[in-house]
């Protein structure tokens, strides 16, 4: 009987060979934290022991709210800079012109890696499976033990396998796949799950896509998704890798699934997440002509320079007609995008620039949104109040469509605009 | 004869997200103790649980509760309440390594979400829950219903009173 990447992954970190609902004890290759390193610095005294188990496996990157648009999180932020100087942490990115949004960091850095265990104290931690990662997220105390002992438990999960083959027509990308895919198995669809993403139609896909794909991971509940580490992904790690120690892993072909998927991309159509739930599919057909308030480009799902440019072409020469903000996902994308003259576009079309952070995705800063406002995002999550006012709504879409929607002030379809 | 604890039901439904049990708006609190105060305020109809909340009540959940965000607010604030258990049919994933790793527990009961919305527990209704056997019997409507046990290791986890707990004891072991 074959193995899944999930077996794989963590027998390969355990030392020997396992398989599903096991429980084994491994060391994270990487440890990530964000702004809430700084609690989680505070549960890490408490333990009583001095030093962390290895100051180079743990990596550090602001990116929750800043620079500090409150005292609240500005001490955040100083806890995490005197933490990290004490134990010498060597990967910690700040508020400067080498940050972004972390789990982007974690991949344009190297850190993302095949093969590797990778655990962050955020839930959009499963990025990295696009690099062939088994990544997870995980909580605050669970963060502060394996900073001290180096150790963290996982119940080997049962895998998912999704077959996609095909390619998107015009207008249509990852997010609107990815959306439909969720509408289709719920929000709990995965759960506890590692889910595999198989087919031409990945292999087709850029490691952008792919990154947007295992990004929404967890909101269908999966413990870690993950994409075949091919040449692609090789080709991008070859001269920025963090370490030497990952390996290329993947499924066998008799591995045995708890369930199975298939999908043509041929067959999907652009789409929305309607509030307040990222299962609340709907085809743009339903909601177009929906009026919205504020559109917002950017995030660790949909904040990278692909994400730019495909909005970008849609936007050039045109003029918004509700307020916008683009955020590019680090610092990297944002200079990237004025090399290409995308900045302009946004900058001549109306749009707002942020610096590269979360912005308004969960609500601290740069667009929140007032009662009964409406919003249209490239994000990962529209729950209730999430952005601002419990009483305001949020439509989840890809870049294709909230550049054709900020157009229009209205859900609009973005094959309409292209 | 294990204990047999007695409380009301704060019933809600599936998919009930972290942000609607404790909302990103109050992330920068980071004491336990103070979260109770914003617990499910973005939760429709329930915007009075942190007020009328008393030590014994139950949190009744269909499926997935607990999704999204790995913010461990969202067990701090319904535990530091003084709700003894999370009943619910099945949790997000983070959500119940949150509750274990805090030593908290969670009690996974089959057909609760259909419960729910059949209306055979509901809100205010008077619950026994016998955690060792998984027994849960609602008085007020007399149906009954079987909760999980847990996994050996969670268990584990959960009598040293979560992960510090644990790991403290099992370096004694190895001393």
């Amino acid at each position: 009987m074959g193995k899944t990447f999930a077996e794989k992954a963590l027998g390969r970190a355990a030392g020997y060979d396992v398989t599903a609902n096991q429980v084994v004890t491994v060391e994270p290759d990487w440890c990530m934290s964000h702004d809430n390193g700084a609690p989680i610095a505070r549960i890490f005294k408490k333990i009583g022991v001095k030093n962390v188990w290895k100051p180079e496996r743990i990596v550090f990157i602001l990116d929750h709210a800043v620079p500090a648009p409150s005292s609240d999180h500005a001490v955040n932020h100083k806890e995490v800079r005197e933490f990290s100087a004490e134990q010498g942490i060597k990967h910690f990115y700040d508020v400067t012109s080498d940050g972004g949004v972390c789990h982007q960091k974690m991949c344009e850095e190297g850190f993302a890696l095949p093969g590797l265990i990778m655990v962050g104290s955020d839930s959009h931690t499963c990025t990295y499976g696009a690099y062939g990662a088994f990544s997870t997220g995980i909580g605050r105390s669970e963060m502060a033990a394996a900073w001290a002992t180096g150790k963290i438990w996982f119940k080997v999960p049962e895998s998912m396998k999704v077959v996609v083959t095909g390619k998107f027509k015009p207008g249509v990308s990852a997010k609107d796949f990815i959306l439909k895919f969720i509408g289709d198995v719920k929000a709990d669809g995965a759960d506890y799950m590692s889910v595999e993403f198989h087919g031409d139609g990945i292999e087709n896909m850029s490691i952008a896509e792919r990154m947007t794909l295992c990004n929404m991971g967890i909101e269908f509940g999966a413990k870690n998704a993950v994409c075949k580490p091919d040449h692609k992904v090789l080709e991008a790690i070859k001269d920025n890798a963090k370490c030497d120690c990952w390996e290329p892993l993947w499924a066998d072909e008799d591995a045995v699934y708890a369930a199975e998927y298939s999908y043509d991309l041929a067959d999907i159509e652009p789409c929305v997440a309607k509030p307040h739930t990222v299962d609340n599919y709907a085809p743009i057909s339903e909601v177009k002509g929906t009026k919205i308030h504020e559109v917002f480009l950017g995030s660790c799902t949909n904040g990278r320079i692909e994400d730019l440019r495909a909005a970008a072409a849609i936007l050039k020469g045109k003029k918004i007609a509700v307020r916008t903000i683009v955020i590019p996902a680090s610092w990297t994308v944002y200079r990237q995008a004025m090399k290409e003259g995308l900045l302009d576009i946004f900058l001549d079309s109306g749009c707002v620039i942020c610096n590269p952070g979360c912005g308004p995705c969960m609500g601290n800063h740069e667009g929140i949104l007032a009662p009964t406002e409406v919003a249209i995002s490239t994000a990962n999550r529209n729950f209730k109040g999430r952005m601002g006012d419990k009483e305001s709504f949020i439509y989840l879409a890809s870049p294709m469509t909230v550049a054709a929607s900020a157009i229009k002030g209205e859900i609009s379809d973005p094959r309409e605009a292209l | 004869m294990s204990e047999i604890l007695k409380g009301r039901a704060w019933v809600f439904g599936d998919d009930v997200d972290t942000d609607l049990i404790y909302h990103n708006k109050y992330l920068a609190e980071t004491d336990p103790k103070n979260m109770p105060q914003y617990a499910f305020e973005y939760f429709p109809g329930k915007e009075h649980f942190a007020k009328e909340v008393k030590p014994g009540d139950f949190v009744v959940g269909g499926k997935n509760f607990g999704a999204g965000s790995s913010r461990e607010h969202a067990i701090y604030c319904i535990k530091y309440a003084g709700v003894p258990v999370i009943l619910a049919e099945t949790c997000s994933r983070i959500y119940y390594r949150n509750a274990i790793n805090n030593g908290y527990p969670v009690l996974f009961v089959k057909g609760f979400s259909d419960a729910i919305k059949e209306g055979k527990i509901k809100d205010g209704d008077q619950l026994e829950v016998e955690l060792s056997t998984g027994t849960i019997k609602d008085v007020t409507s007399g149906h009954q219903f079987h909760g999980d046990a847990v996994s050996d290791l969670e268990n584990d986890i959960m009598q040293a009173g979560g992960l510090m707990g644990y790991l403290k004891a099992e370096a004694k072991k190895k001393k």
